[in-house]
């Protein structure tokens, strides 16, 4: 077994911390386009 | 100057492409599809926002649902060859990471259930999800080969919840669909099972073959799809559904049937000459699809 480089691994964690917060990111902004149609909806069917 | 070790950080930041596999995306489909179908086979039509809100609370809850199922077994998975590679078992993301991202997958599923449609859905989201996870993983998995027969009541729940969204309430046809997928799933599963036996035992889960033996989980499988055609025939049979539905659950049931003879017929011990017990699982699966699918057709062609 060869030991990983330090300055790869935390390249690579550095990468999937980004990939993660850019998917968190799209996540919340489809998140509130969804609660707004849902109340626009709502309101709506209230009327 | 960097203070983390290196083997926690990369375990502690798991991969979106990891905690997509957390939600056992295959099963979630099937979840999905019949949760779409109980919705879109009720009497009442749902504005496609809310329509869409509703199937994505399913397809959230069912991924919760896996998750969690996935960081209490993850002892489980690691001992199986089919489930050695998941994200937990090869060590590419935290336990903790699991349960957090179930837990709030779960909860946040059930919430926006409750303010896109109506609370009753909500609930039965609810109960669905703690069901397979506290029922089904916790308790009965382990414990009892009868673990999928009253397990499989997890599965059967998204049809209702579909149903429960579009019309706010429950009637005879989403509690026989509800039974329909509750009486599919311990032959789907025993059929799987039977060519996957060394995996089961080695995992010590007490799956029908590993303690009773393949020739009575062979019995079983037909034993169980006696009352399942039942089943499947009943919408029609009770006028619940058209003659599309009827023509069609008549023919997969034909089918269904024929194979599960096939698999009872069959003798071999070795995974490799388990022909029909493959077979009968793929078809398991392909039968759910048609059968929820002309359902829907037959709903919205005859109606």
């Amino acid at each position: 077994m060869t030991p990983q480089d330090p300055g790869s691994e935390q390249d690579s964690v550095r990468k999937r911390q980004r990939d993660r917060a850019r998917l968190m990111a799209l996540l919340l902004g489809g998140f509130v386009v969804l609660m707004f149609a849902i109340t626009i909806v709502k309101m709506s069917i209230n009327q | 100057m960097t203070s983390v070790s290196v083997p926690t950080d990369s375990i502690l930041f798991a991969s979106p492409r990891d905690l997509f596999a957390l939600t056992k995306p295959r099963v979630m489909s099937l979840v999905v599809f019949t949760g779409l179908c109980g919705l879109l086979a009720a009497p009442v039509a749902i504005h496609p926002v809310l329509a869409f809100a509703a199937v994505l609370c399913i397809a959230l809850g069912a991924g919760a649902a896996g998750a969690l199922n996935q960081w209490y077994e993850a002892d489980l998975d690691a001992a199986m060859k089919r489930t050695a590679n998941r994200p937990l078992p090869a060590g590419r993301m935290s336990r903790q990471t699991a349960l957090h991202f179930g837990v709030g997958l779960g909860v946040f599923s059930v919430l926006l259930m409750g303010l896109a449609t109506n609370y009753l859905a909500a609930a039965i989201l609810g109960i669905s999800i703690l069901f397979y996870v506290l029922v089904y993983t916790v308790w009965l998995k382990r414990r009892t080969a009868q673990n999928i027969v009253i397990g499989g009541a997890a599965g059967a729940f998204p049809p209702l919840i579909g149903w429960a969204a579009a019309t706010g309430d429950i009637t005879l046809l989403p509690l026989v669909l509800f039974a329909i997928i509750f009486l599919w799933t311990p032959p789907h599963f025993w059929a799987l099972s039977l060519f996957v036996k060394t995996d089961y035992a080695n995992a010590g889960v007490p799956m029908l073959p590993v303690v009773a033996g393949l020739t009575t989980t062979r019995r079983h499988i037909l034993l169980y799809t006696l009352p399942m055609v039942a089943a499947a025939v009943a919408p029609w049979a009770m006028s619940l559904t058209g003659w599309i539905f009827g023509f069609a659950s008549i023919a997969l049931n034909a089918l269904f049937l024929i194979l599960a003879l096939f698999v009872l017929a069959n003798r071999a011990t070795e995974p490799a000459r388990m022909r029909p017990e493959k077979r009968l699982f793929a078809f398991s699966i392909l039968y759910l699809f048609l059968l929820f699918g002309a359902l829907v057709a037959d709903r919205w062609l005859i109606a």
